[in-house]
């Protein structure tokens, strides 16, 4: 089966995140960027069904600029096949821009399953996989810790509110990772070399006939109210008087 | 304007996200329907009633929706949607997981995850881990939108008295079906409507250890978090976690033990009215964030807090 995995290239999770000073967006100007980790875990399930025998193709799709191909060859290092980028420029596309994009994807590709992250570490929307799934009519199994394909079928175990929730979806279907799917490996110095001749194509919006559009505009961006740092405590009774008789919380 | 809110719900019990919700659509003003997609799940719908604010209650009582399946569900409020100003849920997982596909079947964009609302169309959400946020205007026709319900106090449970209408529906999109769930049982309150947390991080040293913490949650009536650290390395389930992509809490009192404090697990708390740290570490930055920090062995101050509670 064929395995199609989106990627998106995001501001590394380990960086503090800035306001620009005119409240536009948040400063990206040399900031180090990644892979969205949801996405990773997304390639590196991939691969794991890839070794198991089960996938036998993967497909590793990205939308954004021209730098979005480093996050592509992040993917074929760590086993992907090929790549697509699809090329906007201008301001980061809605969700349901990027899930048109990736449902005209689909069917040009046909693949079996679509592994997705559950969110980007940037946006924080957690809308993508399920547009996609709406979009191309494919049942979703979100919040994935645990993947099973077996015979025309995936069975997904999700993390939900109260604990774990298992469903069996026909396939082709959309899956989205949480954290405990996998551990994603190192991608090893030979795969890397070898990730830079993997075939990589470019498309646009326009090659797959989709109008990008939104109806969302972002009025102003802000940095939070921050929280004064408080009083250090010298023992458990200080403590515990404080919020007896000072916060008043217990 | 009319807004129509999805209710949470197990068929038994309205959720408690559902309340924050329905505030939320108080604040951008117009009559508020709630709906309720269920199995055998009449109790639920009377609840909804009872929520002050609401003027009617529409009641889709068929199997298709036992599980609230995101795939079948969706096509319900999608097909629902079309005849309102805005469609509101909470953030539970059923309603993350549902909304988006909602938002694509009315070829909309969905706001996800607001904490206030400016006007009708105008809105707050935090972004990066809630280190931006930002506000964001929507044109869409029909404005799908998933409530933070830290942003929102809850709607009166009581009080209201709205009609029910049940409405027949069986939208059955065929592609998925339910196989089984474990779920963990408690009689601590749940985090997401908790008063007081308890949360312990990777400092807990293992499993066992939390059982410091359910000693002391249970003379304070609290329920008790984790950090992803923590649950990543087995000591709890992952239902505990508190963070950007766990759950997202704004107690009164939060009592962070043995966490460090990375950026992802402040977004999950930070909003609380009241932050406790202990920790052995005096640099760790959940002090930074701490209104009374304790630098201090866990294993010899928790005990000691639960006595003297």
């Amino acid at each position: 089966m064929k395995i199609l995995v989106a990627v998106k290239r995001v501001i590394d999770y380990n960086v503090k995140v800035r306001v620009k000073a005119d409240n536009t967006d948040v400063d990206l100007t040399n900031v180090k960027m990644a892979i969205n980790p949801f996405c990773e875990i997304a390639v590196e399930e991939a691969v794991r069904l890839k070794e198991k025998g089960v996938a036998t193709e993967i497909v590793a799709v990205s939308i954004g600029p021209k730098e979005c191909q480093e996050q592509i060859r992040t993917a074929l290092a760590l086993g992907a096949d090929r790549g697509i980028q699809i090329q906007t420029d201008g301001a980061p596309l809605g969700s349901l821009s990027v899930a048109k994009l990736l449902k005209a994807v689909v069917d040009e590709e046909k693949p079996d399953l679509v592994l997705l992250g559950k969110q980007a570490i940037d946006s924080d929307n957690g809308q993508t996989g399920q547009m996609l799934a709406a979009l191309t009519g494919m049942g979703q199994g979100t919040y994935a810790s645990e993947v099973n394909v077996d015979n025309g079928k995936v069975n997904v175990t999700r993390e939900v509110d109260g604990g774990l929730q298992t469903l069996s979806l026909s396939l082709p279907a959309v899956v989205t990772t949480d954290l405990r799917l996998n551990e994603p490996r190192y991608a090893s110095l030979p795969n890397i070399m070898k990730a830079k001749r993997k075939p990589l194509d470019v498309k646009t919006p326009e090659d797959l006939g989709v109008t990008v559009s939104s109806t969302v505009e972002t009025l102003k961006v802000e940095p939070p109210a921050e929280r004064q740092a408080g009083i250090k405590v010298a023992s458990v009774d200080e403590l515990v008087e404080k919020l007896k008789n000072e916060a008043k919380v217990i | 304007m009319t807004i129509l809110v999805v209710a949470d719900h197990d068929n038994v019990t309205l959720g408690a996200g559902t309340l924050n919700t329905v505030s939320a659509a108080a604040a951008i003003g117009g009559d508020i329907h709630l709906l309720v997609a269920g199995a055998n799940c009449g109790a639920v719908a009377e609840q909804a009633a009872n929520v002050a604010g609401v003027v009617k209650v529409l009641l889709a009582d068929n199997a298709a929706f036992e599980h609230r399946l995101a795939e079948n569900v969706s096509l319900l409020v999608a097909e629902l949607g079309k005849n309102y100003s805005h469609v509101l849920s909470s953030t539970s997982t059923d309603a993350r997981n549902m909304m988006p596909r909602v938002a694509a079947l009315l070829d909309v964009d969905q706001v996800s995850d607001i904490i206030k609302v400016e006007s009708a169309d105008t809105f707050a959400r935090p972004i990066y881990a809630g280190n931006a946020i930002a506000t964001v205007k929507s044109s869409a026709a029909v404005k799908v939108i998933t409530v933070r319900g830290t942003g929102f106090d809850p709607a009166a449970a009581e009080g209201g008295s709205a009609a029910v209408e049940a409405i027949s529906a069986d939208n059955n999109a065929g592609v998925s079906s339910f196989v089984s769930e474990e779920l963990a049982q408690s009689d601590r309150p749940e985090l997401a409507a908790a008063e007081i947390i308890v949360s312990g991080g990777r400092g807990m040293g293992n499993g066992e250890n939390f059982e410091l913490l359910y000693k002391v949650a249970d003379k304070l009536g609290a329920a008790v978090g984790a950090s992803r650290a923590a649950v990543d390395a087995g000591y709890v389930p992952n239902d505990m976690q508190v963070g950007q992509t766990g759950k997202i809490v704004a107690p009164n009192l939060y009592v962070a033990v043995g966490i460090s404090g990375a950026i992802q697990h402040l977004a999950g708390m930070k909003d609380s009215k009241v932050i406790v740290a202990i920790n052995k570490d005096e640099e760790a930055p959940i002090f930074q964030v701490a209104d009374y920090g304790l630098v201090a062995d866990l294993f010899e101050a928790v005990p000691e807090l639960e006595g003297k509670l």
